[in-house]
Parts: C-alpha cells; sequence; structure tokens
C-alpha cells in the first residue's frame, strides 16, 4: 500500500442496506481524487470511514499509511474533513471557529490564532473574520468550512460536497482555493455530483453507484470509455420529443438517452460525427419536424455517467428486479448516512 | 466480515490523559462563547424557576403542612435549588443534540481530540451556567422572603451541593441525548423522567404528605436526600428531617445526609460518565 489513501473490498451496511459493497481505491501522494456519483451512492460513507467516523464492515482502508481502524487515533492528526461530513458553529465568529479547530489539533494557543489570521486572510475572510459565522452567506461559510480543515495542515484533505447547494460563483471561487491546495502538494478526495466538478478538479476520477466504483480513470479516459462524439439535438416541440427519437433509430453506436423534459436527445456517434449530423437532418427535415437546435458534442462526464450508470442499472434489474429499486430507495431516505 | 476491522479503535491512553482535560476545556470555552452570544437562553431557563417559586409561594403554600419552626418558603426554596439544577440539566442533551444534528460532532469526532471532551466541554460549561442560574434563583428567593440561616459556609455548601447535583444529571442528560439524538426528543424524555423523580421526592412538599406507599419510595429518593442536605445546610438543624426510612447510614444528621448525597452523585458519575463517553465513541 503506497497511496496516500488505499482502500481495498471496504464494506460497510446500515442494518439491510449494502451501502459499500467492496471499494477498491489507490490514491497517489498528491492529487486530487474525484468521487463522482448520485446521491446515496456511497460516497459520502466513504469519506466517514476515511475520516475515522464510521468503522467498516469489512476490507480495509489507510490512509497516509494509517490504518483507518486500528491507527484511528493518529490518523485523526494527519487529516483535515470539510463538507456535509462537517460544520462551522455558527454563533462564533470565523476566527474563533478556526482557533478552536486548531486548538483541537492539539496547537498551541498564540500559534492557533496566529494560523486562524493567516488562513482567514487567504479565504477572503479577514474581515469577516470578528463576525459570527452565522451572518455568512453560503460560500462564505463553506469557505470557513474548508478552512478550518487546514489548520493543522494535513497530508489529506477530505471534501465531501464542498460547492453542493452553492451559486455559481462562490463554486468557481472555491474550485480556485481547491486548486491552490493541489499545488501546494495536499493529497485531496472530493465527492462531488456535479460532473463538472470532478472534471475541473480533479486527476483522476471514480464513478460510484449503489456502493461500487462502477468506472475509475482520468476524465479523458472515461470520456473515451464511451468512444468519440456525441450528437445533441434539442427540439422545438418538446411533445415531438418521441417522433424526433423513432426518427433517428439506428443514427449513431449506442442507444440514445432522452430528456423528456429539457427536449433533449443525445446519442453517441463514435467517429463518425459529420456523417450521423447529416443523416440526422436530413431524416427529421423528411418528418417535417422542428428544431431548435443541433450539435456535434466531444462527450462531457454527464455522457459518461449516463452511460455507465445506466448499464448499470439495467443489469442489477436483470439480476435482482425489485430488490434493487427498493434499496435505491430506502438509500435515498438515508441521506445522512449514506 | 473481516475480523481485523471490526475490532474499536485502539485507544492511546497517552493522548487521552495529556489532552482529556485541555480539549475539554476547549470544547467548554466554545459552549460558553455560545451562551454569551444568545443569552436569552438564560432568560428562557430562569422563567420555569420562577414559576415554580409563584406558584407553590403562593398558590400552594396556604395548602402544604412544614416541619414545625419553618414557614413554607424557607422549606421551599432549598427544594428549588435542588430541581432547578436538575431541570438545568437538560441543556447537555439539548445541546448535543443540536451539535449532531448541526454536523459539529462529526467535525470533532474526525479530530485528534480526546473522546471524552465533548461531553466534559458539555457538561462543565452547563455547571457554569447552572451557576449563574443557581445564583438568580436565590435572588428569586430573596424577593419572596427566603433568607439563607447557616452562615455564609452553610449557603456557599449548598450551593455546591445543587451544582455537583446538576452536573450528575448533565452526565445523565449526556447519555440521554447521545440516545435519542433529536432535540425534540430529547426534551419530551428528559422531561417525563425527571418529573417523577423530582415530585416524588421531598423538594418541594414534605414526604409525611404523601400517600403511604408512596413514602419509602419518595425517602429512598436520592432527590429527597439532596433536597433535605441542602435544607439543612441553607437552615441548619432546624430543617433535619425526620425521617422513617432506614438507611444503613441515618439520614436524620447532616453527616448522614452529607454521605448519603456523596453516594448518589459519586455513584451515578461513575456509571453515566463512561457510559456516556463510550456512547460517543460509537456514534456513526
Amino acid at each position: 500500500m503506497a497511496g496516500a489513501i488505499v482502500a481495498e473490498g471496504l464494506r460497510k451496511n446500515f442494518g439491510s442496506v449494502e451501502a459499500l459493497r467492496g471499494i477498491d481505491l489507490d490514491v497517489a501522494s498528491g492529487t486530487v481524487f474525484g468521487f463522482l456519483g448520485p446521491n446515496g451512492a456511497g460516497k459520502t460513507t466513504a469519506v466517514r470511514i476515511f475520516t475515522t467516523l464510521l468503522l467498516p464492515d469489512g476490507g480495509r482502508a489507510e490512509v497516509v499509511g494509517l490504518d483507518v481502524v486500528r491507527d484511528a487515533e493518529a490518523l485523526r492528526a494527519r487529516i483535515g474533513l470539510a463538507g456535509q461530513s462537517a460544520a462551522v458553529d455558527e454563533n462564533l465568529t470565523g476566527l474563533e471557529n478556526i482557533e478552536m479547530v486548531g486548538r483541537l489539533y492539539h496547537l498551541p494557543a498564540a500559534e492557533a490564532r496566529r494560523r486562524a489570521g493567516e488562513i482567514l486572510e487567504r479565504f477572503g475572510l479577514a474581515e469577516a473574520g470578528d463576525r459570527q459565522a452565522k451572518t455568512y452567506s453560503g460560500g462564505m461559510r463553506r469557505r470557513l468550512d474548508v478552512a478550518a480543515s487546514l489548520v493543522a495542515r494535513p497530508d489529506v484533505l477530505f471534501l465531501d460536497e464542498p460547492t453542493t447547494g452553492l451559486d455559481p460563483r462562490s463554486r468557481i471561487d472555491l474550485w480556485a482555493m481547491i486548486r491552490e491546495l493541489v499545488h501546494e502538494g495536499k493529497t485531496i478526495l472530493l465527492t462531488t455530483q456535479y460532473l463538472e466538478e470532478a472534471d475541473n478538479l480533479a486527476d483522476r476520477i471514480a464513478v460510484v453507484d449503489l456502493g461500487t466504483i462502477i468506472a475509475e480513470g482520468t476524465a479523458d479516459e472515461l470520456k473515451d470509455q464511451i468512444g468519440g462524439e456525441v450528437l445533441e439535438l434539442h427540439v422545438k416541440d418538446p411533445a415531438q420529443i418521441s417522433q424526433v427519437g423513432q426518427a433517428l433509430s439506428g443514427v449513431g453506436i449506442g442507444e440514445p438517452s432522452i430528456d423528456q423534459e429539457a427536449g433533449k436527445i443525445r446519442i453517441p456517434v463514435g467517429a463518425d460525427g459529420p456523417a450521423a449530423l447529416l443523416d440526422s437532418v436530413r431524416r427529421i427535415d423528411d418528418m417535417k419536424l422542428a428544431l431548435e437546435d443541433i450539435a456535434l458534442h466531444r462527450p462531457t462526464l454527464d455522457d459518461v455517467f449516463l452511460s455507465l450508470t445506466g448499464h448499470a442499472a439495467e443489469e442489477e434489474q436483470e439480476e435482482q428486479a425489485s430488490s434493487g429499486r427498493r434499496k435505491r430507495g430506502r438509500r435515498q431516505g438515508q441521506r445522512r448516512d449514506a | 466480515m473481516s475480523t481485523a476491522i471490526s475490532a474499536p479503535p485502539g485507544v492511546r491512553p497517552g493522548g487521552r490523559i495529556r489532552y482529556g482535560f485541555s480539549d475539554g476545556m476547549v470544547v467548554m470555552r466554545r459552549n460558553l462563547l455560545q451562551l454569551s452570544r444568545i443569552p436569552t437562553v438564560l432568560v428562557f431557563e430562569l422563567v420555569q424557576p420562577i414559576m415554580f417559586v409563584l406558584l407553590f409561594r403562593f398558590v400552594f403554600a396556604g395548602n402544604i403542612i412544614t416541619p414545625p419552626g419553618m414557614t413554607y418558603v424557607m422549606y421551599l426554596m432549598p427544594g428549588i435549588f435542588t430541581q432547578n439544577a436538575i431541570f438545568g440539566s437538560t441543556t447537555t442533551a439539548i445541546g448535543l443534540a443540536e451539535d449532531m444534528k448541526k454536523g459539529l460532532l462529526d467535525r470533532f469526532r474526525s479530530l485528534p481530540m480526546a473522546r471524552s471532551a465533548v461531553l466534559v466541554g458539555r457538561t462543565t460549561s452547563d455547571l457554569a451556567k447552572n451557576l449563574i442560574l443557581v445564583l438568580l434563583v436565590i435572588g428569586v428567593g430573596y424577593l419572596v422572603n427566603f433568607r439563607f440561616q447557616n452562615g455564609l459556609v452553610g449557603a456557599v455548601a449548598m450551593i455546591l451541593l445543587v451544582l455537583a447535583v446538576g452536573f450528575v444529571f448533565s452526565w445523565i442528560s449526556a447519555t440521554v441525548g447521545l440516545a435519542i439524538k433529536e432535540v425534540e426528543g430529547v426534551q419530551a424524555a428528559m422531561f417525563t423522567g425527571i418529573f417523577p423523580i423530582v415530585f416524588i421526592s421531598s423538594a418541594l412538599v414534605p414526604v409525611q404528605g404523601m400517600v403511604s406507599w408512596i413514602q419509602p419510595v419518595a425517602e429512598r429518593n436520592p432527590v429527597t436526600i439532596w433536597a433535605n442536605c441542602a435544607r439543612v445546610l441553607a437552615l441548619g438543624n432546624v430543617a433535619l428531617p425526620t425521617d422513617r426510612a432506614t438507611h444503613t447510614i441515618p439520614t436524620t444528621s447532616l453527616e448522614g445526609l452529607l454521605a448519603w448525597s456523596a453516594i448518589w452523585i459519586l455513584g451515578l458519575l461513575i456509571v453515566f460518565v463512561p457510559v456516556s463517553i463510550r456512547m460517543y465513541r460509537k456514534l456513526t
């Protein structure tokens, strides 16, 4: 086990719900690893095990070479945690929050205070440092949260959905801060539901669904997995979307994904993009159907995710028809645990 | 299931001893800061004892037979101080449940701090809060003609006893809070538990007036022992109970009352401190 974060066959059950069904992971030191998946996929459960909040039911996990169960106490001194699994005290000022966390990492009082000041400065919170955190905006709170997790200068940082619920501006600000941390050589495990976020920040990405890693690689590798380009059509009249879908049957190299609400159809077309585009336009014109927009895209992580999870879900339904569906529903109900 | 993994995390006694106290004080400081930011909490906590004082002092007083040589308000107030310390401990459970809900306990649990610190910090900050409350309620007592009659030492000793009782109940409260985890549930559970314990005691009315079969229960209730002890410390020997229950150490002298008070306080701490810390460690 050489990586900064390593897991082998990591399992966790909540009652009859299998939140993690054997996760293998090896995150190289100084890289950002993205854990990408929908709610209830098991991302937070994994983070809670890595940060010693939860005991695994099977398998093993190590962070900076320390076992998350046997060496939990030593490990806690080496890691930082922020995001949905952790919080700031809103009745304390920003400065008091960070100082307190610093003291609890056993920094001397003066050092905790000095670092708290520095870190607030760095996260653009210096002026707000003397105000109670309850007066902070969502973005400021999240920055404070990340700042607090950094006060002891941990080797490894766990960011559990750090930008969930933030407005786009705050998200971009936080991204910039996370990138800066990477330049300093920190190892970061980041969970996110946002494909764009993983694409932007992570060196490697694991796509997680129903407690297992269904794909792993760099963003480009994942995109290559579904191969080539994607044809995206935006219909003018959403009522016609199924007609358009039928008209296009046989185009491309994979099943089209249809987003009824947005009126969009996406078809993987492999390397033969322009021909598929022309073919589609011809067919739709023949049927006298109207389009708002049609374009060829290099695949996004969205395509990867849809193609991967769509596939996985189908397999599961074949194997264990109703139980898989029930599990997914229950797990979403148990959001805090999962 | 792998056997190696299911074992609880290895304890490092060195770390615990070294940091147990200082980490607890960091958390206590945070709780007191919080209290200083929202002092209205204190006001709300004061409403209840004031209500009890007014109700019992002015509504029930005429119907309650007090031991000879004592007015009812003199009898009542040490019991109110004791009761108030016990009621006040509910905030320990509520504070923990709130921290849990907001994710602060997760943050604390991911830090290399002592596993006892959150509970030590919470119970000690509630101890400090209880001191403020007791002093305020003593002030209320003086407004309705209560007076300490056993000198300064007696008064201080009574305050210390009452605070110790509150501290014990804070740990019980912590255990309940960690078990129930929700603010509303915690409030309900604490009050359904605490009300009978406080009312089937000599805190507010003499045991002698209770139904005969309940008297032995009331006389053995630690709240009776604490309230009686507080009364003797505050008022002197005039308040010594004429207890019919045969305790192994008689509770009809100050020494006996102090001994039993200490036994109950230490006994409950010995049970609830490790139990609650263990529950904190096992949180998921």
